[in-house]
């Protein structure tokens, strides 16, 4: 399947705030022609040859820098990861002075992930080429969004009418901002469901159903969306404990039963087993966790395409 | 639950007062339940049916404490679950929340089974759990609300302590109103009560004593009723003392937050006098007020401001209370006394009998979202029948909790529980008592 790729208005992806059904529908047709490459022996497009991407992480990530490097790679750019345990991050340098430094050796695609919600925005502001925002604090995670988009589309063929849940720390979840904005911009209904400790103030102005209980808010979805609670959060700050966190709010069998047995089951990782997820959901039939992580290469190197088009002399 | 056979309650005033209605009646007791109410005329006992004859004096629905500090686990040589139990049936009280201050502290699902089956193999009447609002009792984590309620904990709070820290208090309530839990807070500012033992004003600087500034507590209840009405969490403000606070949780009440407030039985009817030279069986928290805010205090309960009145039974050993003043430990017994002291409220004319049973069944049953506290049909068959005349003078020596620290030792009381029954059983008559101590 070919589809011609319509033209992406953005130099950069900062988030998904901002793009148009047509612009997030364009992406996702081109990830498929991606997939589809992927599949093959020769997984190799030459579409950013001579082209150089910067993966900039300032907090650690396995999945989502290994993505965004081997997207680069498969279409043919030369792609250097930094991460901020080895640079001058680490020695005081201000972000803005790391961004100018960087511009200077030129490249033309900046892949950023930042602990501060914002900092990819500034970033984006003070160089010259093409910046994709891998994940600011709590503020959007744009690929995530796009890549569970395009696994949900595969597998139920349409995201307009689904009702998707999105489960456990949505205050600090980035994956959950950017995948509200992005749902709704495709016609899903999304509901949110956590502990009131842990979702934000004024979520429901979202145009999200929020619901504090998790057996009624899991009631005939379509897609039951887990976020990963991280370890300093379990302990008595935001919820009492793991074992109180996995009773009411981890999905397992029982809870998941409640949305039916054609609700799908996704998870951004990585995933605490017995916290959020049991281990016989995630690596159940229903889950498309694995799924996911191929539809992120994917939907990577169709962003890294879709901003070339704007680079000079594309 | 022992199921028990009929009894019959003859010849009785009744009192309900989740209703007000007064009158002579008589009252069946079946399985631990009341299986009828005659009001008026004496109905047929049923066969084999045990007949009390009440004389004519007051039947009311089982008094019900939410503030009862027990020695079990941990401390047992001042109070085990057994004998507050039976300290609490004798003064009429058929229901205690107990407070999580024990070692270890309440806080986690194992104690609270732990004391709900020590309670159910040594109490004579209902022990209902309260655990803490933050592990250990520290006031940084929180506990396991959602575990602990399905365990049997009624309520969540720190107990002695208030949670300080207002991000604590605020997530706390924010994850407590998920869970429908209710949050009991102790109000009072720390920092404000610093090295205070007594009331802050002339009586504590003629004594040389550290006051205590109402604004210990009336800040923090502040302070706690914005978070009420940030989160939409479910509060009950302990204790309360002065007159300020009074008007803060008629403010919060008239808003409609989800607020209630109760007073201790001690601050309804003594004031800082009361301490003459250093009685430390005195020495309470929050402290003895002034008498005008004593007097504040009864008019919130008449006007329902006040919504419960507690005992706030704290048994203390002579080690933490044969001491100087400054040095001994805050608490006093409470529970047996509860009732006789708090009918002084009726005897001076200020509060209705009716009106004080309200604060201490009904209303608290409701707080607590419990059946218990109704005299009515199918209700727990919970009830304690009172002498309100009976004078006598209080002889510690005659109280039955393992501690002797009560403010009211040789005070002059008027009215008392003769008789008390727990799911439908006799715990408590006070005219076997009687004998068994000649």
């Amino acid at each position: 399947m070919t589809v011609a790729p319509a033209s992406f208005p953005h130099r950069h992806l900062l988030g998904i705030e901002g793009l148009s059904r047509p612009d997030i529908e364009a992406l996702l047709d081109r990830a498929e022609d991606a997939v589809a490459l992927s599949r093959q022996v020769e997984k190799k497009r030459t579409t950013l040859r001579g082209r150089t991407q910067i993966n900039l992480f300032f907090e650690p990530s396995t999945r989502t820098q290994s993505s965004f490097e081997l997207a680069g790679k498969r279409l043919g750019a030369d792609v250097m990861n930094m991460s901020v345990a080895s640079s001058s991050v680490k020695k005081g340098e201000t972000l803005i002075d790391t961004a100018a430094t960087l511009n200077a050796m030129r490249p033309d695609i900046i892949v950023v992930r930042h602990h501060a919600a914002g900092a990819v925005h500034l970033l984006a502001r003070k160089v010259d080429c093409s910046v994709v925002n891998a994940g600011d604090g709590a503020h959007e995670h744009p690929t995530q969004a796009l890549l569970d988009a395009l696994t949900i589309r595969r597998n139920k063929g349409r995201i307009e009418g689904l009702k998707v849940a999105i489960c456990g720390d949505v205050l600090h979840s980035r994956v959950a901002r950017s995948n509200i904005i992005l749902l709704q911009a495709l016609g899903a209904r999304v509901r949110v469901i956590g502990p009131s400790t842990l979702l934000p103030t004024g979520i429901e102005r979202f145009g999200v159903e929020v619901f504090t209980d998790m057996r009624k808010g899991l009631e005939g979805c379509d897609i039951v969306m887990m976020l990963r609670l991280q370890r300093e959060r379990m302990n008595g700050s935001f919820v009492p404990s793991v074992k109180e966190y996995f009773r009411y709010f981890g999905l397992d069998a029982e809870k998941l039963a409640l949305a039916g047995p054609d609700a799908l089951v996704m998870h951004p990782g990585p995933m605490n087993r017995g916290v959020e997820i049991s281990s016989e959901i995630a690596d159940g039939a229903q889950s498309l966790i694995r799924e996911q992580v191929e539809m992120g290469v994917a939907v990577r190197m169709a962003v890294l395409e879709a901003l070339a088009t704007h680079l000079p002399n594309a | 639950m022992v199921m028990t056979g009929h009894v019959l309650l003859a010849n009785a005033s009744l009192l309900d007062p989740a209703t007000s209605r007064e009158g002579p009646g008589h009252v069946l007791v079946r399985d631990g339940r009341i299986a009828d109410i005659a009001w008026g005329a004496s109905p047929a006992a049923p066969e084999g049916a045990e007949i009390v004859d009440c004389g004519g004096h007051v039947l009311s629905p089982g008094l019900m404490d939410l503030r009862a500090f027990v020695g079990e686990p941990g401390a047992e040589h001042r109070e085990t679950l057994a004998s507050a139990s039976a300290a609490a049936a004798a003064g009429g009280v058929t229901t205690l929340v107990c407070m999580p201050d024990t070692n270890p502290v309440i806080d986690g699902p194992a104690i609270v089974d732990f004391v709900l089956r020590r309670a159910r193999d040594t109490a004579c009447v209902t022990v209902l759990p309260a655990a803490a609002i933050t592990k250990g009792l520290a006031g940084q984590e929180m506990t396991e609300f959602g575990l602990l309620q399905e365990a049997g904990a009624v309520a969540f709070t720190d107990g002695l302590k208030a949670v300080r820290n207002a991000q604590v208090m605020r997530r706390a309530l924010t994850y407590a109103r998920d869970f429908g839990a209710l949050l009991m807070q102790h109000v009072e500012e720390p920092d404000l009560v610093g090295e205070g033992v007594m009331n802050e004003g002339e009586m504590a600087s003629r004594l040389g004593l550290v006051g205590i500034p109402r604004e210990a507590e009336t800040v923090m209840l502040e302070r706690d009723i914005r978070l009420v009405r940030l989160t939409g969490g479910r509060y009950h403000a302990a204790m309360i003392s002065c007159a300020d606070s009074v008007e803060i949780v008629r403010r919060a009440k008239h808003d409609g937050l989800p607020v209630t407030c109760g007073a201790s039985v001690n601050n309804l009817v003594l004031n800082e006098g009361d301490i003459g030279h250093y009685r430390t069986f005195c020495r309470l928290s929050p402290p003895l007020r002034h008498e005008t805010d004593r007097l504040a205090l009864v008019e919130a309960l008449n006007e329902g401001v006040i919504d419960v009145i507690v005992s706030d039974h704290n048994p203390q050993d002579v080690e933490t209370k044969r001491l100087p003043f400054a040095e001994a430990a805050d608490g006093a017994l409470g529970i047996e006394t509860l009732l006789g002291a708090a009918l002084r409220l009726v005897h001076t004319g200020d509060v209705a009998l009716p009106r004080l049973l309200e604060a201490l069944t009904v209303t608290p049953a409701a707080i607590l979202r419990r059946e218990a506290g109704r005299l009515a049909v199918g209700a727990p068959a919970d009830l304690v029948l009172i002498d309100p005349d009976l004078p006598y003078v209080l002889d510690k020596r005659r109280l039955k909790s393992r501690s002797k620290n009560s403010p009211f030792d040789e005070a002059r009381l008027q009215g008392a529980a003769i008789l008390t029954l727990v799911g439908g059983r006799i715990v408590f008559r006070a005219a076997q008592d009687a004998e068994a101590a000649a």
